[in-house]
């Protein structure tokens, strides 16, 4: 792929701009945050054109932006934020992504770094037992249709009332775990086959399972509110999706909608951008299937939360409660929702599409529990096996600028094939060891793809948001165990 | 055998570049190309039948179409194929045979979780002097 050569204004050191006028078509212009030195990396895929694709859109307002994270995605580029008004504006499948509501959840211990290296391995095998991961893995619970159909409607919900959980939980989790317009009738026969059997269930790829320790606090005040308290202590970090039932309804909705887009007589440079006005049938059926793909990516997670209290509990011979396992918050990374944002003055309500992407709401917001509206919501930005992995806050700034929204994560940076290459006749598993980090992974041969020289430095991605201020830094963790599918 | 198509890997995609002396052809080797993406091919033993047929607006959508309904099988039935006959193939719609078996951990290896094809970059060309496509996955 040739390197991206078009225009690209600098406004600051965290902010770069392609104006409208770069393409005819663009209804508004593309923000990139990014430092100098990380657009060359950006400027090499191409991406640039997909934020200025993205900015044909129907309905889009203000920017068309992009993440410091951003890469190469289908349709949208990964790191995409873009809000479309209600009432003129279209929902993309390809804004949303195939993975609907890929995510992650931390929850905290009181355990401290010492005394759980000394138990890593017998956790490590405990979890990759408890918890079904890698492809064809099935999951521990056995669902009927009509339990998933209860499920995709009432999301993480479902699953507490199973007694996996508790309703703490629930408020520890964006939108409750539960997104509303959920309609099981908008599902497939296809999606729901493919849903049965995946419900708690890690996956494969870069999914994963973290045992994590506290490394550096950097707000002391802001973290002890999440219950973070000291260096060294004990985190869990979970990042999985919707599985192949989120993959299903965004394959179904998108060929809908490329065959329905002529008729709305809306032209796009990209066919996976295919969409449909928000309020048109297409629209409104997408919506409703994807707040199920979502609900069905909190249970899944709220499952695994589950299985690895339980798996904490047998190892150290302690419930749940004395080893102080709560959920700090679980956030989502790729979805859509309908939010009232300030656009020229004017309260407005429009459809922002997070594709790598989270929420970051600022302190004071009604959608944030009542116990985190001092700091801002949490946000959780995951790093590769190797390195490290974010906790920060949303911002009002974030508010005023990216529709609430920051990073999501590190960002690939080799193929996957360029990463096996480059770890070839290396033990990825020793290398990993010699750091003083255990992993257990279904298919060593596809660890190497996942090696932390495939993705960019997490630390550099923060950085722009911390210093563009659409999100606040609060603490840093590294893995000592990791499960991967 | 001469091979019959390319691996895309290029930062977070992956594809496939697929020749075919006739549309019939690529439609088959693009079959073989996503299993060998997802597994090795050549322990599939051919155990069972699977009919498809797809309907679709285009040749485009048609390639598209049948490779999410072999990942499907893939994903919701566990059934990994190697061969396909095409016994029927015009620009609107698909009629095959898949043979292959269930997936078995014991003997076979699952190289990558295939989720989706994509119309991302999706190319599809040919004439009478053959013809060549190029589809991305999600994976």
């Amino acid at each position: 792929m040739s390197v991206w050569q078009g225009q690209l204004v600098k406004i600051d050191d965290y902010h770069w701009q392609i104006p409208q006028s770069y393409k005819s078509g663009m209804r508004v212009p593309g923000l990139i945050y990014a430092t100098e030195a990380m657009l060359a990396s950006i400027c090499r895929e191409q991406t640039p054109e997909q934020v200025v694709n993205v900015a044909f859109l129907p309905g889009i307002v203000k920017f068309s932006l992009a993440m410091p994270d951003i890469h190469w995605g289908y349709g949208f580029p990964i790191g995409g934020v873009a809000a479309m008004d209600l009432d003129s504006g279209v929902i993309s499948p390809g804004g949303v992504g195939y993975d609907i509501n890929c995510g992650v959840r931390l929850l905290r211990t009181t355990l401290y770094e010492s005394e759980v290296r000394l138990r890593i391995n017998q956790l490590i095998n405990e979890l990759y037992n408890n918890v079904p991961s890698g492809l064809g893995s099935e999951g521990r619970m056995k669902m009927s249709q009509k339990d998933l159909q209860e499920l995709m409607v009432e999301g993480a919900q479902w699953v507490v009332r199973r007694g996996l959980g508790c309703k703490e939980d629930l408020e520890a989790t964006e939108d409750g775990g539960c997104l509303k317009g959920a309609d099981s009738g908008k599902i497939s026969d296809r999606a729901i086959k493919r849903g049965m059997p995946q419900v708690g269930t890690l996956g494969s790829g870069n999914h994963f399972l973290e045992i994590q320790v506290v490394k550096e606090i950097f707000d002391h005040h802001a973290s002890n509110i999440m219950g973070i308290n000291e260096i060294g202590q004990v985190l869990i970090l979970i990042h999985t999706g919707s599985r192949g039932f989120g993959h299903q309804i965004c394959t179904d909705h998108l060929r809908v909608m490329e065959e329905t887009i002529s008729r709305y007589g809306i032209k796009l440079p990209d066919r996976q951008l295919a969409c449909a006005p928000i309020n048109s049938r297409e629209g409104k059926d997408y919506l409703a299937a994807m707040a199920c793909a979502a609900n069905y990516a909190w249970a899944n997670r709220q499952c695994i939360a589950h299985w690895t209290r339980e798996s904490f509990s047998k190892v150290f011979g302690k419930d749940p409660e004395e080893l102080g396992i709560k959920q700090v918050y679980d956030v989502a990374h790729n979805i859509a929702k309908i939010e009232e944002h300030e656009i020229d003055g004017h309260r407005i309500k429009v459809c922002v599409h997070r594709k790598g992407a989270t929420r970051a709401f600022p302190p004071g917001h009604k959608d944030i529990p009542q116990y985190y509206r001092e700091i801002g919501q949490p946000v959780l930005i995951p790093g590769d096996m190797g390195r490290c992995s974010f906790i920060a806050v949303g911002t009002q700034k974030a508010m005023e600028e990216s529709f609430g929204s920051t990073c999501h994560g590190a960002g690939r940076m080799l193929s996957r094939s360029a990463a096996r290459r480059s770890m070839k006749g290396r033990d990825v598993l020793q290398e990993l060891q010699d750091k003083g980090i255990t992993v257990k992974a279904r298919d060593i041969p596809s660890l190497a793809e996942e090696a932390s020289q495939a993705y960019k430095d997490v630390s550099e991605v923060i950085d722009v948001v911390h210093q563009s201020g659409i999100a606040k830094k609060v603490a840093m963790a590294v893995p000592i165990g990791v499960i991967k599918g | 055998m001469e091979s019959t198509f390319d691996i895309i890997d290029h930062t977070a995609d992956v594809g496939i570049i697929v020749y075919g002396a006739d549309f019939k052809q690529l439609v088959s080797n693009a079959a073989v190309a996503l299993f060998t993406l997802i597994t090795d091919v050549e322990n599939i033993e051919r155990k069972l039948k699977h009919h498809i047929e797809i309907n679709s607006e285009n040749k485009d959508d048609l390639l598209v179409e049948w490779l999410n309904e072999l990942i499907y099988l893939f994903d919701a039935e566990h059934l990994l194929f190697n061969r396909f006959d095409i016994d029927k193939l015009d620009n609107n719609q698909l009629k095959a045979v898949c043979f292959g078996e269930k997936f078995n951990s014991s003997r076979h290896r699952i190289k990558m979780g295939v989720k989706a094809a994509t119309y991302h970059m999706l190319e599809v060309s040919g004439d009478s002097g053959g013809y060549k496509a190029r589809v991305i996955f999600d994976i």
